[in-house]
């Protein structure tokens, strides 16, 4: 997967932790999975349709989660009420969004789907289908988890227009 | 959250009242949290588009607040048909998603403002002020600035 495809969500993934954790997260891993994903904590998985099409999984120790629903209510939750998972699937949303944000503005068009929280079964197909790269994050509360797959469809709108006619 | 002084409506100093929209649990809670330290009044939420439209019809609020990704009806749909039936509505997009394209035909269906999440409440409070004052149905009391307590 080009490097150019990735940057932009670790960007948009350090921005939003640091606002909604109020803190910074620093990268510790990135590695290659080919195989179903396991889940390592709380997770959600966005969808995104267009140019290039895939889907990427934020998935977050459940230390980590707790914190950032705890910092919204101003208490401590455990780390099992529904409100973590919700909690997940919204900062998988802005860090999606906000990445995507950053392709269109590059000429990638695209289409987000809603979040949703990653089941099982999504883990068993989430690794079938192409290769996928996983950054793994380290704040003070626990870690996160990026897994990105994505595949070019088509080229970019720039790209397809400077082709000459023949 | 850091305290803003209250923005009111221009007669009788009430608070303003928002309608939150937004399938996100998470997304709603941080926005009304933020509104109580605007010293606003949520009157409503809606989790889609097609609610969102009842709601505003029967709550009436001065600002809202309105996501785009949504399940049923996404946003910009809902910005549409609500300025139909509402033209003074105010609304201001709350959205991840920041495409240019999202942006233009959000404010080309109505919607008055665009705020990218994560929102940071100083923003959003800048932007609710700058749309109430737009078209001097409300206004602010007191000064903008901002006080820490």
């Amino acid at each position: 997967m080009k490097m150019e495809l990735i940057q932009p969500f670790i960007g948009s993934l350090d921005a939003v932790l640091a606002e909604m954790m109020q803190e910074p997260a620093k990268i510790v891993d990135l590695t290659m999975e080919v195989e179903g994903y396991r889940r390592k904590g709380t997770a959600a998985v966005v969808t995104f349709r267009g140019q290039i099409e895939g889907r990427v999984i934020l998935d977050m120790d459940p230390g980590a989660a707790a914190h950032v629903a705890g910092c919204l209510f101003g208490s401590e939750v455990d780390s099992s009420e529904p409100i973590v998972r919700e909690t997940v699937c919204e900062l998988a949303n802005m860090v999606i969004g906000n990445a995507v944000t950053q392709l269109n503005d590059r000429g990638f068009q695209f289409k987000v789907l809603p979040p949703e929280v990653l089941t099982q079964e999504q883990c068993d197909k989430a690794g079938n289908d192409s290769e996928a790269t996983v950054l793994c994050f380290e704040t003070s509360n626990g870690r996160v988890y990026l897994n990105i797959a994505m595949k070019y469809l088509q080229r970019r709108t720039r790209e397809r227009s400077a082709v000459p006619v023949a | 959250m850091k305290q803003f002084e209250a923005l009111t409506r221009k007669q009788g100093s009430e608070p303003v009242r928002y309608l939150i929209v937004d399938d996100s649990v998470f997304a709603r809670k941080s926005l009304a949290k933020m509104i109580e330290s605007f010293g606003g009044q949520v009157i409503g939420e809606a989790g889609d588009g097609c609610t969102a439209i009842t709601e505003f019809s029967r709550t009436k609020p001065d600002i809202v607040l309105m996501d785009i990704t949504m399940p049923q009806m996404e946003g910009i749909e809902a910005v549409e048909r609500i300025v139909q039936q509402h033209p003074d509505a105010r609304i201001v997009m709350v959205s991840s998603v920041g495409y240019q394209d999202n942006i233009l035909a959000a404010l080309q269906k109505g919607a008055r403002h665009f705020v990218q999440k994560p929102v940071k409440p100083d923003a959003l409070y800048e932007i609710i002020r700058y749309v109430l004052n737009d078209d001097g149905v409300t206004a602010t009391v007191g000064a903008a600035e901002e006080k820490s307590r």
